[in-house]
Protein backbone atom coordinates (compact mmCIF):
# COMPACT_ATOMS: atom_id res chain seq x y z
CA UNK A 1 0.00 0.00 0.00
CA UNK A 2 1.36 3.42 -0.86
CA UNK A 3 -0.27 6.75 -0.42
CA UNK A 4 0.88 10.30 -0.47
CA UNK A 5 -0.52 12.66 2.11
CA UNK A 6 -0.04 16.36 2.45
CA UNK A 7 -0.58 18.36 5.62
CA UNK A 8 0.77 21.30 7.59
CA UNK A 9 2.37 19.30 10.40
CA UNK A 10 3.26 15.64 10.70
CA UNK A 11 3.82 14.45 14.26
CA UNK A 12 5.98 11.36 14.81
CA UNK A 13 4.78 9.56 17.92
CA UNK A 14 1.25 8.89 19.20
CA UNK A 15 2.12 9.01 22.88
CA UNK A 16 1.02 11.62 25.35
CA UNK A 17 3.28 14.38 24.05
CA UNK A 18 2.42 13.72 20.39
CA UNK A 19 -1.28 13.73 21.27
CA UNK A 20 -1.02 17.06 23.09
CA UNK A 21 0.99 18.58 20.23
CA UNK A 22 -1.71 17.38 17.82
CA UNK A 23 -4.49 18.90 19.93
CA UNK A 24 -2.96 22.35 20.33
CA UNK A 25 -1.62 22.48 16.74
CA UNK A 26 -5.06 21.57 15.38
CA UNK A 27 -6.65 24.24 17.58
CA UNK A 28 -4.17 26.74 16.12
CA UNK A 29 -5.73 25.96 12.73
CA UNK A 30 -3.07 23.58 11.42
CA UNK A 31 -3.83 20.42 9.44
CA UNK A 32 -2.17 17.62 11.45
CA UNK A 33 -1.24 13.99 10.73
CA UNK A 34 0.09 11.74 13.52
CA UNK A 35 2.10 8.62 12.74
CA UNK A 36 3.34 5.93 15.07
CA UNK A 37 5.04 2.62 14.32
CA UNK A 38 2.94 1.01 17.07
CA UNK A 39 -0.45 1.83 18.57
CA UNK A 40 -1.51 4.96 20.46
CA UNK A 41 0.19 5.01 23.90
CA UNK A 42 2.31 2.00 22.91
CA UNK A 43 5.60 3.29 24.30
CA UNK A 44 6.41 5.09 27.54
CA UNK A 45 2.94 6.64 27.83
CA UNK A 46 1.39 3.22 28.35
CA UNK A 47 4.01 2.24 30.92
CA UNK A 48 3.74 4.99 33.49
CA UNK A 49 1.50 6.10 36.31
CA UNK A 50 0.02 9.24 34.79
CA UNK A 51 1.40 11.73 37.25
CA UNK A 52 1.01 15.46 36.76
CA UNK A 53 3.49 16.65 39.39
CA UNK A 54 4.91 19.92 40.58
CA UNK A 55 6.07 18.55 43.94
CA UNK A 56 9.19 16.78 42.69
CA UNK A 57 10.53 19.71 40.65
CA UNK A 58 13.03 22.29 41.83
CA UNK A 59 12.53 25.91 40.72
CA UNK A 60 13.58 26.38 37.11
CA UNK A 61 12.33 25.90 33.57
CA UNK A 62 10.91 22.41 34.15
CA UNK A 63 8.84 23.60 37.12
CA UNK A 64 7.58 26.58 35.08
CA UNK A 65 6.53 24.16 32.34
CA UNK A 66 4.86 21.90 34.94
CA UNK A 67 2.86 24.80 36.39
CA UNK A 68 1.73 25.92 32.92
CA UNK A 69 0.87 22.31 32.05
CA UNK A 70 -1.11 21.86 35.25
CA UNK A 71 -3.30 24.84 34.42
CA UNK A 72 -3.86 23.48 30.88
CA UNK A 73 -4.75 20.00 32.19
CA UNK A 74 -7.32 21.53 34.53
CA UNK A 75 -8.86 23.43 31.60
CA UNK A 76 -8.96 20.32 29.41
CA UNK A 77 -10.54 18.30 32.21
CA UNK A 78 -13.52 20.64 32.27
CA UNK A 79 -14.12 20.49 28.52
CA UNK A 80 -16.85 18.43 27.00
CA UNK A 81 -15.08 16.07 24.66
CA UNK A 82 -18.05 14.39 23.03
CA UNK A 83 -18.23 11.53 25.55
CA UNK A 84 -19.01 13.63 28.59
CA UNK A 85 -16.61 15.70 30.62
CA UNK A 86 -13.10 15.01 29.35
CA UNK A 87 -11.68 14.87 32.88
CA UNK A 88 -13.95 11.97 33.71
CA UNK A 89 -13.10 9.86 30.65
CA UNK A 90 -9.36 10.30 31.16
CA UNK A 91 -9.68 9.69 34.94
CA UNK A 92 -8.33 13.15 35.82
CA UNK A 93 -8.03 13.44 39.59
CA UNK A 94 -6.86 16.55 41.42
CA UNK A 95 -5.80 14.27 44.25
CA UNK A 96 -2.82 16.18 45.63
CA UNK A 97 0.61 14.86 46.50
CA UNK A 98 2.02 14.15 49.93
CA UNK A 99 5.79 13.96 50.35
CA UNK A 100 6.74 12.22 53.57
CA UNK A 101 9.97 12.62 55.54
CA UNK A 102 11.30 9.74 57.60
CA UNK A 103 13.49 11.78 60.00
CA UNK A 104 13.35 15.28 61.56
CA UNK A 105 16.41 16.28 59.50
CA UNK A 106 14.73 14.99 56.37
CA UNK A 107 11.66 17.04 57.22
CA UNK A 108 13.74 20.19 57.65
CA UNK A 109 15.35 19.63 54.23
CA UNK A 110 11.96 18.99 52.69
CA UNK A 111 10.58 22.22 54.15
CA UNK A 112 13.54 24.22 52.80
CA UNK A 113 12.88 22.71 49.36
CA UNK A 114 9.20 23.61 49.63
CA UNK A 115 10.09 27.22 50.55
CA UNK A 116 12.04 27.55 47.30
CA UNK A 117 9.16 26.01 45.35
CA UNK A 118 6.64 28.42 46.94
CA UNK A 119 8.70 31.36 45.69
CA UNK A 120 8.29 29.87 42.19
CA UNK A 121 4.50 29.61 42.43
CA UNK A 122 3.96 26.16 43.92
CA UNK A 123 1.31 25.69 46.59
CA UNK A 124 2.92 23.63 49.37
CA UNK A 125 1.48 23.21 52.84
CA UNK A 126 3.45 21.97 55.85
CA UNK A 127 2.06 18.83 57.42
CA UNK A 128 3.08 17.93 60.95
CA UNK A 129 2.32 15.26 63.49
CA UNK A 130 -1.30 14.25 63.51
CA UNK A 131 -2.16 16.17 60.35
CA UNK A 132 -0.16 13.59 58.39
CA UNK A 133 -2.53 10.85 59.53
CA UNK A 134 -5.61 12.96 58.82
CA UNK A 135 -4.44 13.10 55.19
CA UNK A 136 -3.32 9.44 55.02
CA UNK A 137 -4.68 7.38 57.90
CA UNK A 138 -2.84 4.20 56.87
CA UNK A 139 0.71 5.62 56.83
CA UNK A 140 3.28 3.92 59.07
CA UNK A 141 3.22 5.31 62.61
CA UNK A 142 5.95 7.57 63.97
CA UNK A 143 6.69 9.66 60.87
CA UNK A 144 7.68 13.27 61.67
CA UNK A 145 5.66 14.95 58.91
CA UNK A 146 5.76 16.01 55.30
CA UNK A 147 4.63 18.57 52.76
CA UNK A 148 1.28 18.57 50.97
CA UNK A 149 1.06 19.69 47.33
CA UNK A 150 -2.56 20.23 46.23
CA UNK A 151 -1.53 20.95 42.61
CA UNK A 152 -0.31 17.38 42.05
CA UNK A 153 -2.83 15.49 39.91
CA UNK A 154 -3.18 12.22 38.03
CA UNK A 155 -4.67 10.99 34.77
CA UNK A 156 -4.91 7.53 33.23
CA UNK A 157 -2.20 8.16 30.64
CA UNK A 158 -3.14 5.71 27.89
CA UNK A 159 -6.72 7.01 27.93
CA UNK A 160 -5.56 10.61 28.08
CA UNK A 161 -3.40 10.27 24.96
CA UNK A 162 -6.13 8.42 23.07
CA UNK A 163 -8.82 10.97 23.89
CA UNK A 164 -6.60 13.95 23.12
CA UNK A 165 -5.87 12.44 19.71
CA UNK A 166 -9.59 11.88 19.21
CA UNK A 167 -10.57 15.38 20.30
CA UNK A 168 -7.83 16.93 18.14
CA UNK A 169 -9.46 15.63 14.95
CA UNK A 170 -5.97 14.96 13.56
CA UNK A 171 -5.54 12.11 11.07
CA UNK A 172 -3.93 9.16 12.83
CA UNK A 173 -1.79 6.48 11.16
CA UNK A 174 -0.78 3.70 13.53
CA UNK A 175 1.43 0.77 12.58
CA UNK A 176 3.25 3.15 10.28
CA UNK A 177 7.03 3.30 10.63
CA UNK A 178 9.01 6.39 9.71
CA UNK A 179 12.00 5.36 7.61
CA UNK A 180 13.39 8.76 6.64
CA UNK A 181 12.98 12.48 7.10
CA UNK A 182 12.77 14.01 3.62
CA UNK A 183 14.80 17.16 3.05
CA UNK A 184 14.77 19.59 0.16
CA UNK A 185 18.01 20.46 -1.58
CA UNK A 186 18.31 23.57 0.61
CA UNK A 187 18.26 21.33 3.71
CA UNK A 188 14.78 22.23 4.91
CA UNK A 189 12.17 19.63 5.82
CA UNK A 190 9.89 18.33 3.08
CA UNK A 191 8.11 15.59 5.02
CA UNK A 192 8.69 12.01 6.07
CA UNK A 193 9.01 8.66 4.33
CA UNK A 194 7.18 5.76 5.90
CA UNK A 195 6.71 2.09 5.12
CA UNK A 196 3.27 3.11 3.87
CA UNK A 197 4.25 6.01 1.68
CA UNK A 198 5.45 9.59 1.94
CA UNK A 199 3.77 12.30 3.98
CA UNK A 200 4.61 15.78 2.80
CA UNK A 201 4.62 18.62 5.30
CA UNK A 202 6.80 21.68 5.91
CA UNK A 203 6.99 20.79 9.59
CA UNK A 204 7.88 17.49 11.26
CA UNK A 205 7.43 17.26 15.04
CA UNK A 206 9.60 14.64 16.73
CA UNK A 207 7.42 13.40 19.59
CA UNK A 208 9.00 9.94 19.61
CA UNK A 209 9.84 10.04 23.31
CA UNK A 210 12.61 7.62 24.27
CA UNK A 211 13.12 6.89 20.57
CA UNK A 212 13.42 10.61 19.71
CA UNK A 213 17.14 10.26 19.13
CA UNK A 214 16.47 7.80 16.31
CA UNK A 215 14.03 10.17 14.59
CA UNK A 216 16.54 13.03 14.96
CA UNK A 217 19.19 10.80 13.37
CA UNK A 218 16.92 10.25 10.33
CA UNK A 219 17.12 14.02 9.83
CA UNK A 220 20.90 13.93 10.26
CA UNK A 221 21.13 15.50 13.71
CA UNK A 222 21.98 14.15 17.14
CA UNK A 223 19.69 14.34 20.13
CA UNK A 224 21.02 12.52 23.22
CA UNK A 225 17.90 10.72 24.45
CA UNK A 226 18.69 7.64 26.56
CA UNK A 227 16.32 5.07 28.07
CA UNK A 228 15.99 5.10 31.88
CA UNK A 229 14.11 1.98 32.94
CA UNK A 230 11.44 1.95 35.59
CA UNK A 231 9.17 -0.73 37.06
CA UNK A 232 5.68 -0.30 38.47
CA UNK A 233 4.13 -2.88 40.77
CA UNK A 234 0.33 -3.22 40.61
CA UNK A 235 -1.74 -4.50 43.52
CA UNK A 236 -5.14 -6.16 43.53
CA UNK A 237 -7.99 -3.63 43.46
CA UNK A 238 -8.63 -2.09 46.86
CA UNK A 239 -11.04 0.38 48.38
CA UNK A 240 -9.56 3.88 48.66
CA UNK A 241 -6.91 3.31 51.31
CA UNK A 242 -4.28 5.57 49.73
CA UNK A 243 -5.85 8.93 48.99
CA UNK A 244 -3.02 10.98 47.51
CA UNK A 245 0.13 10.36 45.61
CA UNK A 246 2.44 9.59 48.53
CA UNK A 247 6.17 9.37 48.25
CA UNK A 248 9.30 9.49 50.37
CA UNK A 249 11.45 12.60 50.30
CA UNK A 250 14.37 10.60 48.77
CA UNK A 251 12.42 10.40 45.53
CA UNK A 252 13.27 13.99 44.61
CA UNK A 253 17.00 13.27 44.86
CA UNK A 254 16.64 10.09 42.77
CA UNK A 255 14.79 11.91 40.00
CA UNK A 256 17.51 14.55 39.81
CA UNK A 257 20.38 12.05 39.92
CA UNK A 258 22.61 11.34 36.92
CA UNK A 259 23.64 7.87 38.06
CA UNK A 260 23.12 4.87 35.79
CA UNK A 261 22.92 2.50 38.76
CA UNK A 262 19.66 1.23 40.20
CA UNK A 263 17.83 3.62 42.52
CA UNK A 264 14.50 2.99 44.16
CA UNK A 265 12.39 5.21 46.37
CA UNK A 266 8.82 4.45 47.38
CA UNK A 267 6.01 6.13 45.48
CA UNK A 268 2.52 4.86 46.30
CA UNK A 269 -0.85 5.89 44.94
CA UNK A 270 -4.36 4.58 44.53
CA UNK A 271 -6.13 4.73 41.19
CA UNK A 272 -9.69 5.39 40.09
CA UNK A 273 -9.95 1.74 39.02
CA UNK A 274 -8.90 0.38 42.45
CA UNK A 275 -5.37 -1.06 42.16
CA UNK A 276 -2.56 0.70 44.02
CA UNK A 277 0.47 1.55 41.90
CA UNK A 278 3.90 1.22 43.48
CA UNK A 279 7.07 2.78 42.06
CA UNK A 280 9.62 4.05 41.47
CA UNK A 281 12.85 2.59 40.16
CA UNK A 282 15.39 4.18 37.91
CA UNK A 283 18.32 2.50 36.13
CA UNK A 284 20.03 2.91 32.81
CA UNK A 285 20.32 -0.55 31.29
CA UNK A 286 19.48 0.22 27.66
CA UNK A 287 16.22 -1.21 26.31
CA UNK A 288 16.42 -4.37 28.43
CA UNK A 289 12.85 -5.64 28.98
CA UNK A 290 13.84 -8.48 31.31
CA UNK A 291 11.78 -8.71 34.50
CA UNK A 292 13.93 -7.94 37.55
CA UNK A 293 12.90 -9.54 40.82
CA UNK A 294 15.44 -7.52 42.89
CA UNK A 295 13.98 -4.25 41.59
CA UNK A 296 10.38 -5.23 42.19
CA UNK A 297 11.28 -6.59 45.62
CA UNK A 298 12.91 -3.27 46.53
CA UNK A 299 9.74 -1.46 45.44
CA UNK A 300 7.60 -3.72 47.61
CA UNK A 301 9.87 -3.23 50.64
CA UNK A 302 9.79 0.56 50.27
CA UNK A 303 6.03 0.68 49.84
CA UNK A 304 5.29 -1.55 52.83
CA UNK A 305 7.57 0.63 55.00
CA UNK A 306 5.41 3.61 54.06
CA UNK A 307 2.07 1.77 54.20
CA UNK A 308 2.34 -1.36 56.40
CA UNK A 309 -1.12 -2.65 55.36
CA UNK A 310 0.31 -3.34 51.89
CA UNK A 311 2.20 -6.35 53.26
CA UNK A 312 -1.12 -8.26 53.30
CA UNK A 313 -2.12 -7.16 49.81
CA UNK A 314 -1.46 -9.13 46.62
CA UNK A 315 0.73 -7.66 43.93
CA UNK A 316 -1.03 -8.78 40.74
CA UNK A 317 1.56 -7.85 38.18
CA UNK A 318 4.29 -5.45 37.28
CA UNK A 319 5.14 -3.52 34.16
CA UNK A 320 8.15 -1.61 32.98
CA UNK A 321 8.89 1.27 30.70
CA UNK A 322 11.71 3.44 29.44
CA UNK A 323 11.76 7.09 30.39
CA UNK A 324 13.35 9.36 27.78
CA UNK A 325 16.35 10.56 29.78
CA UNK A 326 18.27 13.68 28.77
CA UNK A 327 21.71 14.46 30.23
CA UNK A 328 20.45 17.70 31.84
CA UNK A 329 16.97 16.37 32.75
CA UNK A 330 15.22 18.92 30.52
CA UNK A 331 13.14 18.01 27.46
CA UNK A 332 13.94 19.15 23.93
CA UNK A 333 11.13 21.47 22.85
CA UNK A 334 11.14 23.71 19.80
CA UNK A 335 12.59 24.15 16.32
CA UNK A 336 15.94 22.57 15.53
CA UNK A 337 18.08 25.31 13.97
CA UNK A 338 20.21 22.65 12.29
CA UNK A 339 17.30 21.42 10.12
CA UNK A 340 14.69 24.11 9.39
CA UNK A 341 11.21 22.57 9.68
CA UNK A 342 12.25 19.92 12.22
CA UNK A 343 10.72 20.54 15.64
CA UNK A 344 11.39 18.46 18.73
CA UNK A 345 9.00 17.63 21.56
CA UNK A 346 10.63 14.76 23.41
CA UNK A 347 13.00 13.84 26.23
CA UNK A 348 10.64 14.54 29.14
CA UNK A 349 12.05 11.68 31.21
CA UNK A 350 9.50 10.57 33.82
CA UNK A 351 7.41 13.72 33.60
CA UNK A 352 6.07 13.52 30.04
CA UNK A 353 2.43 13.02 30.92
CA UNK A 354 2.41 16.03 33.20
CA UNK A 355 4.47 18.22 30.86
CA UNK A 356 2.61 17.20 27.70
CA UNK A 357 -0.02 19.94 27.68
CA UNK A 358 2.47 22.76 28.20
CA UNK A 359 4.74 21.21 25.57
CA UNK A 360 1.93 20.93 23.02
CA UNK A 361 0.80 24.48 23.78
CA UNK A 362 4.34 25.90 23.33
CA UNK A 363 4.86 23.92 20.12
CA UNK A 364 1.58 25.27 18.70
CA UNK A 365 2.56 28.82 19.64
CA UNK A 366 5.99 28.42 18.04
CA UNK A 367 4.47 26.91 14.87
CA UNK A 368 2.03 29.80 14.50
CA UNK A 369 4.66 32.48 15.17
CA UNK A 370 3.09 33.59 18.42
CA UNK A 371 5.11 34.66 21.43
CA UNK A 372 5.32 31.53 23.59
CA UNK A 373 3.97 31.71 27.15
CA UNK A 374 7.33 30.45 28.41
CA UNK A 375 10.85 31.20 27.21
CA UNK A 376 11.75 28.07 25.21
CA UNK A 377 15.51 28.78 25.32
CA UNK A 378 16.31 26.27 28.13
CA UNK A 379 14.69 23.52 26.03
CA UNK A 380 16.68 24.25 22.85
CA UNK A 381 17.24 20.93 21.08
CA UNK A 382 20.73 21.92 19.88
CA UNK A 383 22.07 22.73 23.35
CA UNK A 384 24.18 19.58 23.53
CA UNK A 385 27.63 19.07 22.01
CA UNK A 386 27.37 17.43 18.59
CA UNK A 387 29.70 14.58 19.51
CA UNK A 388 29.28 13.95 23.24
CA UNK A 389 32.14 12.23 25.03
CA UNK A 390 31.61 8.61 25.89
CA UNK A 391 30.10 8.27 29.32
CA UNK A 392 31.76 6.34 32.10
CA UNK A 393 29.82 3.23 32.83
CA UNK B 1 -16.78 -42.52 27.43
CA UNK B 2 -16.55 -38.83 26.58
CA UNK B 3 -16.11 -37.28 30.02
CA UNK B 4 -13.02 -35.10 30.50
CA UNK B 5 -11.53 -37.76 32.81
CA UNK B 6 -11.98 -40.46 30.15
CA UNK B 7 -10.57 -38.32 27.37
CA UNK B 8 -7.46 -37.55 29.41
CA UNK B 9 -7.25 -41.12 30.75
CA UNK B 10 -7.07 -39.52 34.20
CA UNK B 11 -7.32 -41.55 37.39
CA UNK B 12 -7.45 -39.01 40.20
CA UNK B 13 -7.51 -39.91 43.87
CA UNK B 14 -10.69 -39.80 45.89
CA UNK B 15 -12.84 -36.67 45.85
CA UNK B 16 -12.91 -34.28 48.81
CA UNK B 17 -15.18 -31.49 49.94
CA UNK B 18 -14.80 -27.74 49.74
CA UNK B 19 -17.47 -25.12 50.39
CA UNK B 20 -18.82 -22.32 48.25
CA UNK B 21 -20.53 -19.72 50.47
CA UNK B 22 -21.05 -22.52 53.00
CA UNK B 23 -22.51 -25.03 50.56
CA UNK B 24 -20.53 -28.26 50.19
CA UNK B 25 -19.23 -29.13 46.74
CA UNK B 26 -16.95 -31.94 45.60
CA UNK B 27 -13.49 -31.46 44.18
CA UNK B 28 -10.88 -33.86 42.83
CA UNK B 29 -7.18 -33.82 43.73
CA UNK B 30 -5.33 -31.60 41.26
CA UNK B 31 -8.33 -29.49 40.36
CA UNK B 32 -8.14 -25.75 40.58
CA UNK B 33 -10.85 -23.84 42.40
CA UNK B 34 -12.24 -22.82 39.01
CA UNK B 35 -12.38 -26.41 37.76
CA UNK B 36 -14.18 -27.52 40.91
CA UNK B 37 -16.70 -24.68 40.58
CA UNK B 38 -17.31 -25.41 36.92
CA UNK B 39 -17.76 -29.11 37.65
CA UNK B 40 -20.38 -28.11 40.21
CA UNK B 41 -22.17 -26.08 37.56
CA UNK B 42 -21.09 -22.67 38.90
CA UNK B 43 -19.86 -20.34 36.17
CA UNK B 44 -19.90 -16.96 37.91
CA UNK B 45 -18.53 -16.13 41.38
CA UNK B 46 -17.70 -12.46 41.39
CA UNK B 47 -19.26 -9.15 40.39
CA UNK B 48 -17.36 -6.21 38.91
CA UNK B 49 -16.37 -3.18 40.92
CA UNK B 50 -18.19 -0.62 38.77
CA UNK B 51 -21.44 -2.02 37.39
CA UNK B 52 -21.76 -5.20 39.43
CA UNK B 53 -21.62 -7.45 36.34
CA UNK B 54 -21.11 -11.21 36.78
CA UNK B 55 -17.66 -12.71 36.18
CA UNK B 56 -16.12 -16.18 36.11
CA UNK B 57 -13.48 -17.84 33.93
CA UNK B 58 -12.35 -15.87 30.90
CA UNK B 59 -8.79 -16.78 29.94
CA UNK B 60 -8.38 -19.73 32.30
CA UNK B 61 -4.59 -19.38 32.36
CA UNK B 62 -3.91 -16.71 34.96
CA UNK B 63 -3.55 -13.74 32.68
CA UNK B 64 -6.83 -11.81 32.72
CA UNK B 65 -7.68 -11.61 36.44
CA UNK B 66 -11.38 -11.96 35.64
CA UNK B 67 -11.97 -15.06 37.80
CA UNK B 68 -11.03 -13.50 41.17
CA UNK B 69 -12.48 -15.24 44.17
CA UNK B 70 -12.07 -15.28 47.96
CA UNK B 71 -10.43 -18.46 49.30
CA UNK B 72 -10.00 -18.97 53.06
CA UNK B 73 -10.66 -15.27 53.70
CA UNK B 74 -8.06 -14.13 51.18
CA UNK B 75 -9.76 -12.06 48.44
CA UNK B 76 -8.74 -11.65 44.80
CA UNK B 77 -7.22 -15.09 44.22
CA UNK B 78 -7.24 -16.29 40.64
CA UNK B 79 -9.62 -19.26 40.72
CA UNK B 80 -8.02 -20.69 37.57
CA UNK B 81 -4.60 -21.00 39.26
CA UNK B 82 -5.32 -21.76 42.91
CA UNK B 83 -5.45 -25.52 43.63
CA UNK B 84 -8.44 -26.71 45.66
CA UNK B 85 -7.60 -28.30 49.02
CA UNK B 86 -9.87 -30.32 51.31
CA UNK B 87 -11.99 -28.03 53.45
CA UNK B 88 -11.25 -24.83 51.52
CA UNK B 89 -13.82 -22.11 52.24
CA UNK B 90 -14.50 -20.48 48.90
CA UNK B 91 -16.60 -17.34 48.87
CA UNK B 92 -18.09 -15.34 46.04
CA UNK B 93 -16.91 -11.76 46.13
CA UNK B 94 -18.29 -8.34 45.27
CA UNK B 95 -16.39 -5.21 44.36
CA UNK B 96 -12.78 -5.18 45.50
CA UNK B 97 -13.33 -8.21 47.73
CA UNK B 98 -12.28 -6.06 50.67
CA UNK B 99 -14.80 -4.35 52.90
CA UNK B 100 -15.37 -1.12 50.98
Amino acid sequence: MSKRLTCDVVIVGAGMVGAACALYAARAGLDVVIVDRGPVSGGTTGAGEGNLLVSDKEPGPELDLALLSGRLWAQLAEELGGLGELGEVIEYEAKGGLVVASTPDGLAALERFADEQRAAGVVAGPVQDGALYDLEPHLAPGLPGGVYYPQDCQVMPALAAAHLVRVSGARLLTGCTVTDVLLKTDGTVQGIRTDRGDILAPTVVNAAGTWGGEVAALAGVTLPVLPRRGFVLVTEPLPRLVRHKVYAADYVADVASDSAALQTSPVVEGTAAGPVLIGASRERVGFDREFSLPVVRALAVGATQLFPFLSDVHAMRSYLGFRPYMPDHLPAIGPDPRVPGLVHACGHEGAGIGLATGTGHLIAQLLSDKTPDLDPAPFRPDRFPEFPEEEDT
Amino acid sequence: MNSPLDLADAHPGPAFTVTLDGRAIEALPGQTVAAALWTAGVTSWRTTRGAGRPRGIFCGIGVCYDCLVTVNNRPNQRACLVPAHPGDAIRTQEGTGHDD
